[in-house]
């Protein structure tokens, strides 16, 4: 069937590892810098950006538990009510809060970019963060929204039938990233980046 | 889900979902901004036929936090009191153009008949029927369990074999039955102390247990002892003899609440009468969760109208 394997495990540990030191070029080290997953996979990813930053930033290490969270946008998406049942998952904010930080959403996969719209919307009710910037390990493409991300892992030209579905130990026992077309939805996947992300 | 009428009708992984949600929506309630966009645009309906302030106000909190608009109806004085029908009360509702009913009836099963019937199709939350029950107060009160059992890894938890011993007015309270079905389904074990006359005549009535002596149950040493309201306002027919008698053997006098374990809860549903089935000191005490509760009725009003509005019908995982 239709489905190849884009990223491997090697692939996914290089560009997060990438990405963690982007994140410290454009901020200038890691002063006031708050990194917030977006549940599920997002988070996870987040927690290992957390992990690589602890390595290669003492400055990071020395209150990293104020330096990690997770940020729940089912609330604020805009397709709520319409027959798609969403369950809420958790939001946790760093005890100093995200006034005056400078906030690094994590995503999985940057498709149409209503996730994002919807992060930004939540992020309203908890705090006036100084910036906010986007972090994402794939970006697909096929946007809806004028939003664009600071830090891609990998830029993955598809087309808008495709399912990209990312897969993590954490969540689902392996690491990789799989391009499969619509046609040969397992359906057993999570994580899958299909008309509704 | 789309309605909520009973706890009965509800599975153990839908309860946990419930509460699991509702741990989420307590979350925002600690914020600095209380509020979600999830029902914007939504309106609600308080549809009570029977008099509730703390009810009323729960839910209209929990819809308001959730962004949707609220419209209050109250029986006494509305076209109800000039002869108006359900049937006609709801249609003329449902033409204004509304998305989820909120309702108290005296009449116990009158929810499901606005559930059941064509009249409007749009979710119903049952606020309490009569002496049927009154599922929203039972799920917060299993939240408050859970809360204080489990602490911050409550996430996801049952309640298997909490010991939970309801005391008072079984008979005439929809709190009981509500609780009895839905902290069985969620694995606890429920008693019942209370006069034979305010109990059903049955031998094990919603499944529980039953002590008609009120020291002999709390020597078995619960992990919750909840006291029901004495509801004098269902009662017409001499059940006890009078209060200061039911006070001495069935209420949670002082001397009682001291020579409770350090660990077992003291929970009401509210309103309470002091001193009546509650001694002052006992709702005062730091093992009470009364005020609790009140806080917990949001949370959990919020996540069932979050699941019954935005039509999820059952667990599971979302699209990241």
């Amino acid at each position: 069937m239709g489905t190849r394997t884009v990223l491997q495990q090697s692939d996914i540990t290089r560009a997060l590892t990438r990405i963690a030191h982007e994140i410290l070029e454009a901020n200038h080290g890691s002063s006031d810098l708050v990194l917030l997953g977006i549940p599920t996979r997002g988070a996870v990813l987040a927690e290992r950006l957390d992990r690589v930053l602890a390595d290669i930033e003492p400055e990071w290490a020395a209150d990293r538990d104020q330096r990690l969270g997770t940020l729940d946008v089912t609330m604020h998406r805009d397709d709520l009510g319409h027959g798609i049942g969403r369950a809420p998952h958790r939001t946790t904010i760093p005890t100093s809060g995200i006034d005056g930080k400078v906030v690094v959403l994590v995503d999985d996969v940057l498709y149409s970019g209503r996730t994002v719209r919807a992060a930004l919307d939540a992020l309203q009710g908890i705090g006036r963060p100084r910036a906010v910037r986007l972090a994402v390990l794939v970006d697909r493409g096929h946007r809806q929204l004028p939003i664009r991300a600071d830090h891609v892992g990998k830029n993955l030209p598809t087309a808008s039938d495709e399912r990209v579905t990312l897969r993590l130990t954490e969540t689902d026992g392996t690491d990789e990233v799989v391009i499969e077309q619509a046609e040969a939805q397992a359906g057993t996947q999570s994580g899958t980046q299909g008309a509704h992300a | 889900m789309k309605h909520l009428l009973s706890t009965a009708d509800l599975s153990r992984a839908d309860a946990i979902h419930i509460l699991d949600v509702a741990e989420e929506m307590a979350e925002v309630n600690t914020r600095e901004v209380r509020k979600l966009p999830a029902l914007r645009g939504k309106t609600v309906v308080n549809l009570f036929f029977e008099d509730s302030t703390r009810t009323r106000i729960s839910f209209e909190a929990a819809a308001k936090r959730l962004s949707a608009d609220v419209i209050n109806f109250a029986a006494k004085g509305s076209s109800v009191s000039k002869g108006e029908s359900l049937k006609d009360t709801v249609q003329t509702l449902g033409a204004m153009g509304i998305d989820g009913i909120v309702m108290r009836h005296p009449a116990s099963g009158a929810p499901r008949v606005l559930a059941e019937a064509d009249w409007i199709d749009v979710p119903v939350v049952n606020a309490g029927d009569g002496t049927h029950e009154h599922p929203t107060q039972a799920l917060l009160d299993a939240f408050t369990m859970r809360r204080r059992l489990h602490g911050s890894a409550s996430r996801g938890t049952a309640l298997d074999g909490v010991r939970v011993l309801i005391v008072g007015d079984v008979l005439h309270s929809r709190v009981a039955r509500s609780n009895a079905w839905l902290l069985r389904t969620l694995g606890a074990e429920v008693t019942f102390a209370a006069p034979p006359t305010l109990l059903p005549a049955v031998d094990r009535p919603f499944g529980a247990a039953v002590h008609h002596d009120l020291d002999a149950a709390l020597a078995e040493d619960c992990d919750v002892v909840m006291l029901l309201r004495i509801q004098q306002e269902r009662m017409n027919d001499a059940f006890f003899p009078n209060p200061r008698e039911y006070t001495r053997h069935f209420g949670l006098t002082a001397a009682r609440a001291a020579a409770l374990s350090e660990r077992t809860l003291i929970m009401h549903p509210g309103p309470m009468n002091r001193g009546l089935e509650i001694a002052g000191v006992a709702a005062d005490d730091p093992r009470s969760t009364v005020v609790e509760q009140v806080a917990n009725g949001v949370s959990v009003r919020m996540a069932v109208l979050y699941l019954a509005l935005t039509g999820e019908h059952e667990p599971k995982e979302p699209v990241a």
